[in-house]
């Protein structure tokens, strides 16, 4: 389970508490040197975010040296690969929103029924095949799901049911559905865990009490494992956020201030991909946008799960 | 409200509305079961869709052609091999670069790691985070050091390093899942027996802890292979070769990447072509996956 912070093994003195409280024999060097290497291991993932931040800062304030802060974040036009360009973040900011938005308003509510029906409902058999059919929906790269949307969605779903005229080959509608499809498992898998971990007893306690099966589902046991799920929402939405090739290759590349899903657009993303395939020369303005467009992201991903974390601390129950 | 059955109606928890139901309730509670059901499966038919969208698609260009022609910008001659060897490269390099640290990083933090040092919490807290991070900001680390600081190029290395970072953190935690799951009194008999602490993680720890390393690390070399944005990002283009890599430092593509270009173009035959290649990555994944849950279900131990 990953949305819990570590908890640690069964209760009693760990194994470093132990081996602490036991005098050493003898010095041991080979041993320590052994920890030494997996302790240096270890800290590699730390250098990770160090050089993620390191490698956004240069072209940020690069970026910012050229172009006011204001007229970024405030901006309504974008087009920065253009000889006399415009800087407005908006319209690719918007569009990460409403993709991201869409995306949810399908995922939270399907992956949460699959939750509450894998945990409450379903036996063992139905598990043992509807958890690896997720799993492998999880594991479908998304370069898939772009073509799956620009092949089938729009074509077969949308068309017919808007007209052919109303929705073009690139629109942020069937980007949106298809992020949203991409983050079912993430929600179901996770909310299942949370909503597995309420103590069996609870659940005994209001069938005693005669309460049916699905009001037990939805008063006890979702209640009590709502931090949980709202952990998993929050971590599909910044996934969500993060999506990069579904937008790129079922949205399009036109950045254009709009809320008209049936519109293209082009998300935070998209425009980070499209600037670094142009193969942009180190230090341009073109380069340099492409590392501010992505400490937004970064900022805004990070936000999220800021939030996340500090949510699940508050809802959090333990319950033994 | 529930029906009054008399003798003591505070227990019936009047708040919560638990109580005994009455008939409608249950026609209602097993419509909500069956809405749930039709979640879960509306992820199973999305599932079938696509695979059979794939699928009657690419079936056409699905053949031997496709695997030992090269990319090419006439769609009837147009092939995978370049991306199919790029891949084999890069995830051959991610997996040397990622299992011995991930293995060695889980076990420190597992068995070693004091958790009450800041900088044992530090890189507990990184862990969780990092696997967060978008990965297209993986992407433009590495555009920024491996691609131009360290003029590493579109190659192998930067494209291998690059989804390295990227796959690091699941294999940490998955193999971390493993050994938390091997019972403190296995550790306690190999010490009490003697045995020092690296014995014990040689002997007691690391031969338990394989079947969910293996599951957890085929899964994350899984997910290198499908990743298309960082790459796309890191090797700074949409690269279109006619040569398989040489070596380390050779410009190199990889499937994701080269269906995307096909996935781009206008003609029709393209997306042909396109379709068979996600035939191709597809099958390597689901084979992956099924080896994966295989090993899984037979070696798994329960204590």
């Amino acid at each position: 389970m990953t949305s819990v912070p570590y908890t640690g093994r069964p209760p009693g003195p760990s194994t470093a508490e132990l081996a602490r409280s036991l005098k050493r024999s003898s010095p041991r060097t080979g041993e320590r040197i052994v920890e030494g290497l997996l302790f240096l291991a270890a800290v590699l993932s730390v250098v990770t975010p160090i050089g993620i931040v390191a490698s956004l800062v240069g072209g940020t304030i690069a970026f910012f040296e050229d172009i006011g802060v204001g007229e970024f974040l405030f901006g309504t036009v974008w087009t920065p690969l253009f000889a006399n360009g415009s800087f407005g973040v908006l319209p690719i900011l918007s569009a990460t929103l409403l993709i991201t938005g869409i995306a949810m308003l399908v995922a939270a509510p399907l992956g949460l029924g699959a939750a509450l029906y894998l945990s409450e409902y379903a036996g063992e058999r139905s598990r043992k095949i509807f958890k690896p059919v997720l799993e492998v929906l999880a594991g479908v790269p998304t370069v898939v799901y772009g073509f799956f949307a620009i092949s089938f969605v729009t074509p077969n779903v949308l068309r017919p049911l808007l007209g052919e005229t109303e929705i073009g080959i690139f629109n942020a509608l069937s980007a949106g559905l298809v992020i949203g499809v991409l983050i079912i498992p993430i929600i179901a898998s996770l909310s299942e865990d949370a909503l597995s971990a309420v103590p069996q007893a609870m659940r005994d306690g209001a069938l005693a009490l005669g309460a049916t099966r699905t009001k037990v589902a939805r008063k006890v046991v979702l209640p009590a494992a709502l931090s949980g799920v709202i952990a998993s929402f929050v971590l599909a939405l910044s996934r969500g956020i993060g999506e990069t090739m579904v937008a790129v290759i079922a949205a399009g590349s036109i950045a254009q201030l709009t809320l008209d899903p049936r519109q293209p657009m082009q998300t935070m993303t998209a425009f980070i991909a499209q600037a670094a395939s142009g193969d942009q020369p180190t230090g341009s303005i073109g380069y340099n946008t492409l590392f501010a467009v992505g400490s937004l992201l970064f900022l805004l991903t990070l936000t999220v799960n800021v939030i996340s974390i500090k949510l699940v601390r508050r809802f959090r129950e333990v319950y033994e | 409200m529930t029906a009054q059955t008399g003798l003591q109606p505070d227990v019936r928890a009047p708040t919560t509305g638990l109580g005994r139901a009455r008939g409608n309730e249950r026609f209602a509670g097993k419509v909500f079961e069956v809405v749930m059901f039709g979640c879960l499966a509306f992820g199973v038919l999305v599932l079938a869709v696509l695979l059979f969208d794939v699928i009657n698609d690419g079936s056409p260009r699905f053949n031997l052609d496709l695997v030992s022609n090269m990319p090419s910008g006439r769609p009837a001659r147009a092939g995978i091999q370049s991306a199919m060897m790029g891949t084999i490269w890069v995830i051959v390099t991610v997996a040397v670069i990622t299992l011995p640290l991930g293995i060695a990083a889980a076990v420190y933090l597992e068995e070693y790691a004091d958790k009450t040092r800041w900088y044992n919490r530090l890189i507990e807290l990184n862990i969780q985070n990092l696997a967060a991070v978008p990965s297209v900001v993986y992407g433009i680390l590495g555009l920024a050091f491996f691609n131009r600081a360290a003029g590493f190029g579109g190659s192998v290395l930067t494209i291998a390093l690059t989804l390295s970072l990227l796959v690091l953190p699941i294999v940490i935690i998955s193999c971390r899942e493993a050994i938390r799951a091997i019972p403190t009194s296995i550790r306690e008999g190999s010490l009490a027996l003697g045995a020092t602490r690296l014995q014990t993680v040689r002997r007691q720890i690391l031969p338990n802890a394989i079947p969910g390393t293996a599951t957890g690390s085929i899964l994350a070399l899984s997910r290198a292979i499908g990743e298309a944005a960082p790459i796309l990002i890191a090797a700074s283009g949409l690269i279109f070769l006619t040569s398989n890599p040489t070596d380390l430092l050779s410009q190199a593509t990889v499937l994701p990447i080269q269906i995307f270009n096909y996935v781009g173009r206008p003609q029709d035959e393209f997306r042909t072509v396109a379709a068979a290649g996600i035939m191709v990555l597809m099958l390597i994944l689901l084979t992956m996956n099924a080896a994966a849950i295989l090993i899984r279900n037979k070696y798994q131990r329960k204590w």
